[in-house]
């Protein structure tokens, strides 16, 4: 591998590829903080400049993490696809690059490479995107998964409806879902965080989904994001749910540090095709978000965003039917300020994508960064622009429970109109029965809870 | 042309209240089009603004001298150091150790101090109530209780330099907590038996949503009184 260049006039020599890969990130807060960012903007480009000329080979060869000792490591090469493998591994990660954005190469073709590209190839591609690169490519892909219905027809815009409350209370629950409801939000989920993570608590929300989902016949799916080992015992106990959730990490150490191994979520895969309540069949939910790795110390020196793409290399083991970025969420450390944020949301929904993941995003911030509400709608507009699966629903972009801003409810909406894009079609014509959809607007009982009481 | 009324009108005007009662989310907002009237963009973008100032705003040098203690400041330079450098935000530097040293007990068996974290308001919120209630209850049960301080610009992770600088059996920090919409006052404290540089994070204890709107401080501070008990009583079998 060539590590240095002349460039600029300059001479840059660089150590390893760990260290190409960390200084060609676009700038973030967090490997800053990891002492890994390159030094002056133009060490940036340089690493670039290098990073172009190594090969997809070059890449596939030396994973973050050697394969002897990491478990993701080895789901992601032994899950590469050899024949797509053998076509592309001699080109440089340019050519790479310039093949993605030709008008001539399908989305189809481009989730046939995906497939024999490891995460960490991935990534690499990724850093030598301009942020209308990534919006352009990720557009051409088209990724379908079923659970009870079909999420990611190119005309569609799902959201999740998250209708938190800081203490579980069934009748809050239901207040912020009806309201979620009436503005066309929820086909790709009901999805809800809970505050306490009981077998109980997890089992009672199940029920309550279920019961409502039931109730107005909603073509949707139901989940609830405790963790995984609380699902498969609320599941035991004959609690039901569609979809089982997990918040997921690039490492093995960083897996662990979620409570969580590999084999758990195979197991948690299984049980619920067999006693979940969907037909499927993909039946798994996950979230990521760059720097989990890094705070929990289990980065092994690599940037943040090879640190995420592997956690996409791990989830399309599972085949899920949703997985998106909680971009914003891990705070000003990692992600500073609007650009970092707007980097990394189109970053992380390309880089799912390009591993064939049916890709959302929660596009979100704390209120101890430096953003507001217009950044996340900037990004939330470039987003649809690039194709991305689903955003969340909160009431009025408020989370009262995990305490940060999200995607409002009427943001979908808004979205949606000015995109020309719709709902899934079976929650589409769900909600034009109800009146709250019509000719792709909002209709007359739009906003209105109160139609789903008697 | 007359203006129009954006806000929505119910088919079940009563049931709409009920629901808005059952949550503190921001439900029944109506709408213009698919975005949100002035008012409620308003009211959102105000809530917001507070939050986000309450992050970066100092606390006043008036609400530490009414508290009665003195002030250090951790190595970062400013708020905007101290969100990005967690390493710095736990540290300080030898004359501010020093000084700790010297004008706080040392040898106690808890030793409780204050930090603005990621709330500047939360400290003139909660500690008038709090800190004097939890004293008094630790006291009551024969517990010796340290020399209080602020830290200005403090991590969490300060414990583990207070802890061995003052040789405390427990140490705890009372600290803002990352403002939401709802409040931005809200406090947590952090407890840890022996407090030290290479501890494990969950060896803390926390106690999380300490505000007028969520825990109130002087129940806060008895509960907080009976977890140190408990931490202190298993801690010495």
């Amino acid at each position: 591998m060539k590590l240095d260049t002349e460039f600029m006039g300059e001479h840059h020599t660089f150590h390893s590829l760990r260290e190409v890969m960390a200084k060609a990130n676009e700038p973030k807060s967090g490997d800053s903080l990891a002492q890994i960012a390159a030094g002056t903007t133009l060490e940036r480009i340089a690493a670039k400049k290098v990073l172009s000329q190594l090969t997809v080979k070059d890449l596939t060869e030396h994973p973050a993490v050697p394969y002897e000792e990491d478990q993701v490591t080895r789901i992601i090469i032994d899950d590469l696809d050899r024949q797509e493998y053998e076509e592309i591994k001699d080109w440089t990660i340019a050519q790479v690059r310039e093949w993605l954005l030709d008008d001539g190469t399908s989305g189809e073709e481009m989730l046939a490479a995906g497939r024999g590209m490891t995460s960490e190839v991935i990534a690499a591609v990724c850093k030598l995107m301009g942020n209308l690169d990534l919006m352009y490519a990720g557009n051409k892909m088209k990724i379908l998964a079923t659970c009870n219905t079909t999420i990611g027809e190119k005309n569609v815009l799902a959201s999740r409806l998250q209708p938190n409350h800081p203490v579980d209370d069934p009748r809050g629950i239901t207040a912020s879902l009806l309201e979620g409801l009436s503005y066309g939000v929820g086909d790709a989920v009901l999805g809800v965080n809970p505050a306490i993570d009981t077998v109980e608590s997890t089992g009672a929300v199940w029920d309550q989904l279920r019961e409502i989902k039931n109730e107005f016949q909603i073509p949707t799916q139901t989940c609830v994001l405790s963790h995984v080992t609380t699902q498969m015992k609320a599941l035991e106990k004959g609690h039901k749910a569609d979809l089982c959730f997990q918040s997921i990490a690039g490492t093995e150490s960083a897996l662990a540090a979620f409570g969580v191994t590999p084999g758990m979520l195979t197991e948690a895969d299984l049980m619920f095709h067999e006693d979940g309540d969907s037909r499927g069949p993909n039946v798994m939910y996950f979230e990521t978000g760059q720097a989990s790795e890094l705070s929990s110390s289990c980065h092994y020196g690599w940037d943040q965003l090879t640190m995420e793409c592997r956690c996409y290399g791990l989830a399309r083991h599972y085949r899920p039917f949703l997985v998106n970025t909680v971009v914003g969420f891990m705070g000003p450390e990692y992600l500073y300020d609007a650009r970092q944020l707007l980097r990394a949301g189109l970053e992380d929904v390309f880089c799912g994508h390009l591993h064939g993941l049916p890709m959302g995003c929660d596009v979100c911030y704390t209120n101890h960064m430096v953003t507001d509400q217009n950044d996340l709608e900037s990004l939330a507009a470039m987003l649809t622009a690039a194709g991305c699966h689903y955003f969340m629903g909160l009431p009025q972009g408020d989370d009262i429970m995990l305490m940060y801003q999200s995607s409002g409810y009427h943001d979908i909406a808004a979205l949606r109109q000015l995109f020309g894009k719709h709902p899934i079609r079976e929650y589409e014509k769900w909600l034009e029965k109800w009146g709250i959809l019509e000719n792709g607007r909002l209709g007359p009982r739009a906003g209105d809870p109160t139609v789903f009481l008697k | 042309m007359k203006p129009r009324d954006y806000s929505i009108k119910y088919e079940k005007p009563e049931e709409m209240e009920r629901l808005k009662k059952n949550t503190p989310a921001r439900i029944g907002i109506g709408r213009c089009g698919p975005r949100y009237t002035t008012e409620a963009y308003l009211d959102y973008r105000g809530a917001q603004a507070r939050a986000n100032d309450a992050v970066f705003k100092e606390v006043p040098g008036s609400v530490i001298e009414s508290l009665g203690v003195f002030e250090v400041r951790t190595l970062c330079a400013d708020k905007y150091e101290m969100i990005t450098r967690p390493d710095r935000g736990r540290l300080f530097d030898e004359e501010t150790c020093q000084l700790i040293s010297s004008r706080c007990r040392h040898d106690v068996d808890v030793q409780i101090y204050f930090g603005d974290g990621l709330s500047s308001p939360a400290i003139g919120a909660n500690i008038p109530d709090l800190y004097p209630a939890l004293r008094a209850a630790l006291e009551a049960e024969n517990v010796t209780v340290g020399t209080p301080f602020f830290v200005r610009y403090c991590r969490v992770n300060t414990a583990r330099t207070i802890g061995p600088l003052l040789n405390a059996k427990l140490t705890c920090v009372l600290i803002g907590e990352r403002p939401g919409l709802i409040t931005d006052e809200s406090m947590s404290a952090y407890m840890a038996l022996n407090a030290r540089p290479e501890m494990q994070e969950s060896e803390y204890k926390v106690v999380s949503n300490i505000s007028r709107i969520g825990m109130p401080p002087v129940e806060a501070a008895a509960y907080i009184a009976e977890l140190m008990m408990d931490m202190m009583q298993k801690g010495n079998c």
